[in-house]
């Protein structure tokens, strides 16, 4: 059967090239970073490469990127870093409502303890209003943490105005870059700290980084040796450091921006010519070029997940029945829409290897599942 | 394949028997809301206590069109007070078992036929049925 991945947003294949530049170190350069031997002085030599790679991708200097086990880690370390750090400064942080859990419930753990979190809302299309923020900041305020682009919906927020204004008010500013790092240009984004995870963008999952500017105050998170200049202990990872440097160095010479932004508009005009009765999630133009989020009325996401997966497309979707909770996502509430209407939305995402062809078989695929299901719904 | 359902319930999902409208039914009913994601309507019509025919239409996952459509099934043909005795535990083994995060599902399909009984009772005896009330919040998940 044709199989048709759509779901680059969850996580992407490894691309051939860092499965080889990995490849060496898992046996026959092994050695421990730590050791003073040959073995670990070529593992350590491999990662301070890596680490350059890594940081040139966002435009950092190496001694500022630290690895870690993925976006979601990259993400509790910058906020609960940052707020052990800085508390004595204040206990309040800003944060959207639209944010990744990694974010969001490591907000709420800190809540738990004493700190007090504001959620900006968004609006329709997921946007935050910087202004929002401005109003927010107290001098108590030690941290702001939005996205740089929605895993969801894929709207892109104006980052560089937040990060302005949180400079000139001398608070610290964290992004989530997961969807964006290797996808669209990043440029520092003006940031103290940026969080990326390398199985977004061809290479392995287990490895990301967080990107902490030079002079930022933070405490450790693991503890129990001196790895990344005493930031993060435990023996590096040495094979997915080496796969997340050469992922980087190719997204940097090949993101895929026009080709995905082509497909990406002629997926959604496809949707709209053939579907009645949809909504497009998410800005229209201020999104990532390999994103489309639809809600179709009067049916349900996971329903139309299991019909599109048995005619072999792997899609997305965020009905609660797809979450194992009895909510929808917390972001498309946060647009505004309908529980209903939430339920029945369906987020496909593109990648390097997505064809023209895969767009033309989704495009004949869903519209009879859509007509079938819809035929068995109650709702008018 | 196909996720967390067992071949019974991907068949009734893929291939639901008894979806469709009645038209001037003798029952109506409709059970949850779109808060939760699942709404189930069923539909009968009734002759001497006996359901003739039954129809549904639902929104919801596969659990839910897969719970709704076993459910008509083990009850087209039968007498109102074996309809009745219809459990939502009796729905989900039919269908092979559901994951825990589903078991709400079959309690809306044994809702739905008895509020569909409810409704023909109120039109034909002026009374539904005794006590009988379906969840008006969302279920809670492992609730059963």
């Amino acid at each position: 059967m044709k199989r048709v991945y759509l779901d680059y947003a969850a996580t992407t294949p490894t691309h051939p090239d860092v499965l080889a530049e990995m490849q060496p170190y898992f046996f026959l350069k092994f050695g421990n970073p730590s050791s003073i031997h040959q073995f670990g002085q070529e593992a350590k030599a491999a990662i301070e490469t890596a680490r350059e790679k890594t940081a040139k991708l966002i435009g950092a200097s190496a001694d500022e990127i630290v690895f870690t086990s993925g976006g979601t880690e990259s993400d509790n370390f910058a906020i609960e870093g940052i707020a052990f750090a800085n508390e004595k400064k204040g206990k309040h942080i800003i944060t959207s409502k639209i944010e990744h859990h990694a974010v969001s419930e490591c907000c709420e753990f800190l809540a738990k303890r004493g700190f007090t979190i504001t959620h900006i809302p968004v609006d329709k299309f997921g946007l935050v209003d910087p202004e929002d923020v401005k109003k927010t900041i107290t001098d108590k305020t030690i941290l702001i943490s939005i996205m740089h682009a929605n895993n969801e919906i894929g709207t892109i927020e104006p980052i560089a105005e937040i990060a302005g204004i949180a400079k000139e008010k001398g608070v610290y500013f964290h992004t989530d870059a997961v969807q964006t790092a290797g996808h669209i240009p990043i440029n520092k984004l003006n940031a103290d700290l940026i969080s990326f995870s390398a199985h977004k963008f061809y290479g392995p999952k287990g490895i990301g980084a967080l990107y902490i500017k030079k002079g930022t105050r933070m405490v450790s998170f693991l503890h129990g040796g001196a790895q990344e200049k005493n930031r993060r202990a435990s023996t590096e990872n040495v094979p997915g450091i080496v796969g997340m440097g050469k992922a980087c160095e190719l997204a940097q010479n090949d993101m895929a921006i026009e080709k995905e932004t082509i497909l990406r508009d002629k997926l959604i005009k496809g949707l709209f010519d053939q579907i009645p009765e949809i909504v497009l999630n998410g800005h229209p133009t201020l999104r990532l070029p390999n994103n489309v989020n639809i809600s179709i009325k009067h049916i349900e996401g996971e329903s139309i997940l299991i019909n599109l997966d048995l005619m072999g497309i792997a899609a997305s979707s965020g009905s609660a029945c797809t979450s194992g909770s009895l909510d929808p996502s917390h972001v498309l509430m946060a647009i505004g829409l309908a529980h209903e209407v939430a339920h029945g939305s369906l987020r496909l995402t593109l990648g390097k290897y997505t064809t023209d062809d895969d767009i033309i078989y989704l495009l004949e695929t869903l519209p009879p599942i859509v007509k079938k299901l819809r035929a068995m719904s109650p709702l008018k | 394949m196909a996720g967390p359902y067992s071949e019974k319930v991907m068949d009734h999902f893929m291939h639901p028997r008894n979806v469709g409208v009645i038209e001037n039914p003798d029952g109506i009913g409709q059970v949850g809301n779109p808060v939760c994601g699942d709404i189930m309507k069923m539909y009968i019509n009734v002759k001497d206590n006996v359901i003739t025919d039954i129809k549904f239409q639902t929104f919801g996952c596969g659990a839910a069109i897969s719970t709704s459509s076993m459910a008509t099934e083990m009850i087209k043909g039968k007498s109102l007070n074996d309809a009745l005795a219809l459990t939502n535990k009796a729905v989900a083994e039919a269908l092979g078992g559901l994951p825990a995060v589903k078991m709400h599902c079959s309690v809306l399909a044994e809702e739905a036929v008895k509020s569909a009984i409810d409704d023909y009772l109120k039109k034909t005896t002026g009374t539904g049925l005794p006590g009988f009330k379906p969840h008006e919040e969302p279920l809670e998940k492992h609730e059963h």
